[in-house]
């Protein structure tokens, strides 16, 4: 028996039309590249697939089995078929839909993304949320603090029913360098990140970090603290990054 | 004697070690695995200082023991040479014992196993409980002590690592575990033999191939494992090892033991067991001279019923916390650090001796169905159950594949307990389900479990009488099941949630009608669309009850009762005229709310009570009813 | 806990990243809980996020982050402890001292834990003072064990 490799050539079928890919690939990224619309909120191609929000499902068929799977953390294997819209996926998806509504009723993503698949209410208890509020625990903020910042500043906390995404005891991320990737990755918009009075507030990691002031335009741009991150990992002194990205490029 | 370099080395120190015992020889086997809970210990302790304070100290041993499996009649003592066999016993009995016993050779009849027609049974092996079982991987817990590896070899150990170095190529080794049937004991069943070759042919560039021992036995009412752990470690090292010799070798096979924190003396003796071990050179380099190395570390979980998942137990050795991931890529080729890794769960590992020792044709002719040319074709070998609950004889038993329900309860567990009536059995733990009455004539083994919506499961086997409520049992699981979820996936962590409000509100007398409709679809959504075992399985047991029980479901809803007794906001406790007045209940009932004078009948008011069932415990005269 | 005490559970375990819940469990065995000094310790010793070592101090249920009691009384929740009544012992223990479970009483005299089965299951339903296993409970039973430990405090 051969093994294949990453990144081997394989052909594979979708609703019966063949395509080509590269053996490892996210399954659910060959969907959306070859138009099929699959939904999903854990998803980012940036970052390591992760399984969570079980939205992304489809129906393969390997060998003789056929079975009900998140396409995100499939990885596409030679002589695949691949079913994106059969009885049982829209069925479980309306299920899973039902439990994020009654988990984050006050999302309007979660919301917006239910109504589309024509779930408009769910038959089961709505928790009650509490501070972390729109937040679906698809774990995209830790995974882009991790694998693209390698800060690591935040992770999932507890377990099961007490699972939740936070900084060490939910108290002041001192690793957070404040550099917004989470914010800007996050499905439900619900890290918060504000500007005043030359800080960088961001609500959910505790985090207030002085932003610096540009010594060319006097604008305040990132935080200093990311900037002497970013000093030490790439050894550029830090008087060249007192300067705001605009006008060190008007320099250039 | 140190290091042993070559199998005809190993021969020649077993000759040496059986030529200096004394068969004759007295010994003092105590079981100190469960039967530390009944104070087992002290038990050990008092053996020990009778024999100094006789000067009997070095004439006769202790030893303290594995699980000798009939837990309900502890704690257990068996004496050698002859196996006699005493129950019960107690600090206070040691004196007599090692007067009457040990000196003078009488058997002391107050603590040997009667018939109810009071015929006496002085042997382990005449007792009912142990005759109708066939223990070959529990036979040596009564007599071995853990702590001894020279124990171990002097009964055969190590005799079938010895034969496969001497005398087979690893291909022969991973055929002769195929050929012979043997599957998961860890619950799922799959053929070991074809894990194996998966994990020997999947390529690894360094060579390294990781052969693990999964001991995170996280099954609530099982201890199969903890037994073999405790009471013959050095039986699932030597199956590691002929693993590792066939799957590894040449190569770079590494070991790895995960088991569970809440078995600190699982943990103490495999640590004691692979010291030995290494010193005897059957772990480390160059083992008995040929040429494979390969060495064992002890990974303890942390209290994560998860961890019991493969995925999850690897990402644990690797240092995250226990989150399972996809298995579309099998372990057997990217499993720990991304290395082909081999996973089985202890009694899988400690068949293993036993295979390679007896031979395959030996090993299929116990069991059902035909393995020839088919690992899945049937159920071979024998397999350990923890048989627990509302069961007369308590334990653990080892059975052929394929014995009936009836026969493991009744024939070795003596029926139900107080002559009360059977009502289900549970195997599977959390991942199984809850079979009726009119199942119990089903042959237990692998394929026959899973057709009736059950599994066989690692061996947990809680027997149910008619003071159980199925509702209750269901929603017991599913709340055990909503804590241990890692949380990663919506579906278990959310979907059980919900499934235990459902269920809660119906145990609560709240259920409505389309809530059955309601648990059916959103339990299929479970099954099928969540990420790891734990979840696709998680309403196995909801499932299993709806199914064979749907009455009480029913019950619970339209006439807000329960029948088991169980659901405190269903039932209410009262006094009947039994009473003879003696205050007890009175006295402990936590709200006070129970009136009466001594010698008078007694009354508890119910608006006040809190439904804890102190009374009920406490009383001596059967005088509390449950309504 | 001192850095002495800290480097040798540290070197015992070859200061491997992948040790962490072995030297977590070995820091808890000394100090009863986790105090949030030495996992920050631990984190910078490995060179791991602090992040990390929270994370799977809350995953693992045998991990307190609060300290725990004088005696601790942990109560078997397995599915045969269950069905003979585990419940009630739980429920007897957190009435007769005013604790949850997961709890420490006010006075740091005892903390309740529950365990998802100790694999005694034929001795149940079991619970474990202070390391003491104690099989086939009642609710007699358990107001004498626990009397007794009472009576043992007040004399001391």
């Amino acid at each position: 028996m051969s093994h294949p490799k990453k990144g081997d050539k394989v052909t594979f079928k979708i609703e019966g039309r063949t395509y080509d890919g590269r053996y490892g690939d996210s399954l659910l990224e060959q969907l959306r590249k070859h138009g099929y619309e699959v939904p999903s909120l854990c998803y980012h191609e940036a970052v390591s697939p992760y399984g969570s929000c079980r939205l992304c499902l489809v129906e393969v068929k390997k060998g003789k089995k056929q079975k009900v799977t998140t396409s995100c953390n499939y990885p596409v294997q030679e002589g695949i078929e691949v079913f994106v819209n059969t009885e049982k996926v829209r069925r479980y998806r309306k299920v899973v839909l039902q439990l994020h509504l009654s988990k984050t009723p006050k999302s309007k993503a979660v919301r917006d993304l239910a109504a589309e698949y024509g779930v408009m209410e769910t038959p089961y208890e709505v928790q009650e949320q509490d501070k972390d509020n729109d937040c679906v625990l698809c774990g995209l903020c830790s995974r882009v603090c991790d694998e693209i910042v390698h800060v690591s500043a935040i992770s999932f906390t507890g377990r099961g029913q007490n699972k939740r995404m936070q900084s060490p005891y939910d108290e002041t991320a001192e690793a957070c360098i404040g550099c917004g990737a989470c914010v800007y990755v996050c499905p439900t918009d619900c890290i918060g990140l504000q500007e005043s009075d030359g800080i960088r507030h961001i609500e959910k990691w505790h985090r207030d970090l002085p932003l610096q002031t540009c010594e060319k335009c006097g604008k305040q741009f990132f935080p200093t603290f990311m900037l002497m991150e970013f000093s030490k990992r790439t050894g550029i002194s830090k008087d060249q990054l007192n300067i705001c990205p605009a006008c060190r490029n008007s320099v250039v | 004697m140190a290091r042993i370099d070559s199998v005809s080395e190993l021969e020649k120190y077993r000759a040496q070690l059986v030529a200096h015992r004394d068969p004759e020889r007295k010994a003092i086997s105590v079981c100190t695995s469960g039967c530390i809970a009944y104070g087992a210990d002290k038990l050990v302790d008092a053996f020990r200082q009778g024999l100094k304070a006789r000067g009997l100290d070095d004439k006769v041993d202790v030893k303290t023991t594995g699980c000798h499996g009939f837990c309900e009649r502890g704690p257990l003592v068996v004496i050698h040479p002859g196996n006699l066999f005493y129950q019960r016993v107690q600090p206070g009995d040691v004196d007599e014992i090692l007067d009457e016993t040990i000196e003078k050779g009488e058997n002391i009849d107050r603590l040997m196993f009667h018939l109810d027609d009071g015929t006496v049974m002085a042997c382990e092996d005449d007792v009912p409980f142990y005759k109708n079982q066939k223990r070959l991987l529990l036979k040596d817990n009564s007599s071995l002590d853990p702590y001894s590896i020279d124990d171990y070899i002097a009964l055969g150990g190590y005799g079938a690592l010895g034969k496969v170095l001497a005398g087979m190529k690893p291909d022969e080794v991973v055929t002769t575990v195929k050929d012979s049937g043997l599957r998961g004991r860890g619950g799922g069943g799959f053929p070991t033999g074809v894990k194996w070759e998966s994990c020997r042919n999947a390529p690894s560039d360094d060579g390294v191939r990781y052969i693990i021992c999964n001991a995170d036995e996280g099954d609530p009412g099982a201890f199969m494992d903890r037994a073999l752990l405790e009471g013959n470690p050095h039986a699932v090292i030597e199956g590691m090892i002929i693993g590792a010799f066939a799957i590894g070798h040449p190569g770079k096979p590494q070991g790895y033991v995960y088991v569970r924190n809440e078995y600190p003396i699982a943990v103490e003796r495999l640590g004691v067991a692979l010291e030995q071990a290494r010193e005897k050179g059957l772990l480390g380099d160059d083992i008995l001279g040929s040429g494979l190395s390969f060495d064992i570390r002890i990974n303890k979980g942390g209290g994560a019923f998860v961890c019991g998942e493969s995925t999850a137990l690897m990402a644990s050795i690797e240092g995250d916390v226990g989150e399972p991931r996809a298995k579309h890529i099998h372990t057997v080729e990217a499993g720990l650090w991304d290395k082909p890794t081999n996973l089985n769960n202890v009694e899988s590992w400690a068949n293993v001796p036993l295979i390679l020792d007896r031979g395959v044709e030996w090993f299929t002719a116990i069991g059902t169905g035909d393995v020839r040319g088919n690992p899945w074709g049937g159920s071979k070998g024998t397999k350990i159950f923890a048989l627990v609950g509302k069961v007369n004889n308590t334990g653990l038993v080892e059975v052929p594949m394929g014995t009936t329900l009836r026969e493991i309860i009744y024939d070795i567990g003596g029926g139900i307990k107080d002559g009360k009536e059977f009502k289900a059995v549970q195997t599977g733990g959390p991942s199984g389900g809850c079979l009726p009455a009119d199942k119990l004539d089903l042959p237990v083994d692998f394929d026959e479990l899973t057709k009736v919506g059950s599994m066989m499961g690692s061996g947990g086997m809680i027997v149910m009488d008619e003071d159980t409520c199925m509702v209750d049992v269901a929603r017991y699981f599913l709340h055990f099941l909503a804590d241990e979820s890692c949380g990663k996936c919506i579906t278990c962590r959310e979907g059980l949630v919900q499934l235990c409000s459902i269920v809660d509100r119906i145990c609560e007398g709240n259920g409505k009608p389309e809530d059955l409709e309601l648990l059916d679809e959103l339990s299929e959504t479970v099954s099928e669309a969540s990420l790891c075992a734990l979840g696709q399985t998680a309403p196995n047991p909801l499932r299993s009850t709806m199914k064979y029980f749907r009455e009480e479901y029913e019950e619970h809803i339209n006439e807000k009762k329960c029948r088991g007794g169980v659901c405190k906001s269903l039932i209410t406790y009262s006094i009947n005229d039994k009473c003879t007045g003696c205050l007890i209940c009175k006295k402990k009932c936590p709200q006070q709310c129970i009136s009466g004078e001594k010698d008078k009948l007694h009354v508890i008011d119910q608006s006040n009570c809190i439904k804890c069932g102190v009374c009920m415990d406490v009383c001596k005269y059967d005088a509390v009813d449950v309504n | 806990m001192d850095d002495t005490k800290l480097n040798t559970i540290l070197d015992k375990h070859h200061r491997d990243p992948a040790e962490l819940l072995a030297i977590l469990m070995d820091i808890q065995a000394v100090e009863n809980y986790l105090p949030k000094d030495d996992m920050k310790q631990v984190a910078k010793e490995l060179k791991i996020p602090f992040s990390k070592v929270y994370s799977m101090a809350t995953f693992f249920a045998t991990f307190s982050l609060e300290p725990r009691g004088k005696h601790i009384c942990t109560v078997c929740m397995g599915t045969a402890c269950h069905v003979r009544g585990a419940a009630r012992l739980v429920d007897q223990v957190q009435r007769d001292f005013e604790v949850e479970a997961g709890g420490t009483t006010d006075d740091m005299f005892l903390t309740l834990e529950t365990v998802n089965c100790v694999g005694a299951c034929a001795l149940g339903p079991l619970m474990i003072v202070d390391g003491e296993y104690h099989g086939n409970m009642d609710a007699g039973k358990l107001d004498r064990v626990l009397r007794k430990l009472k009576k043992q405090d007040a004399k001391e």
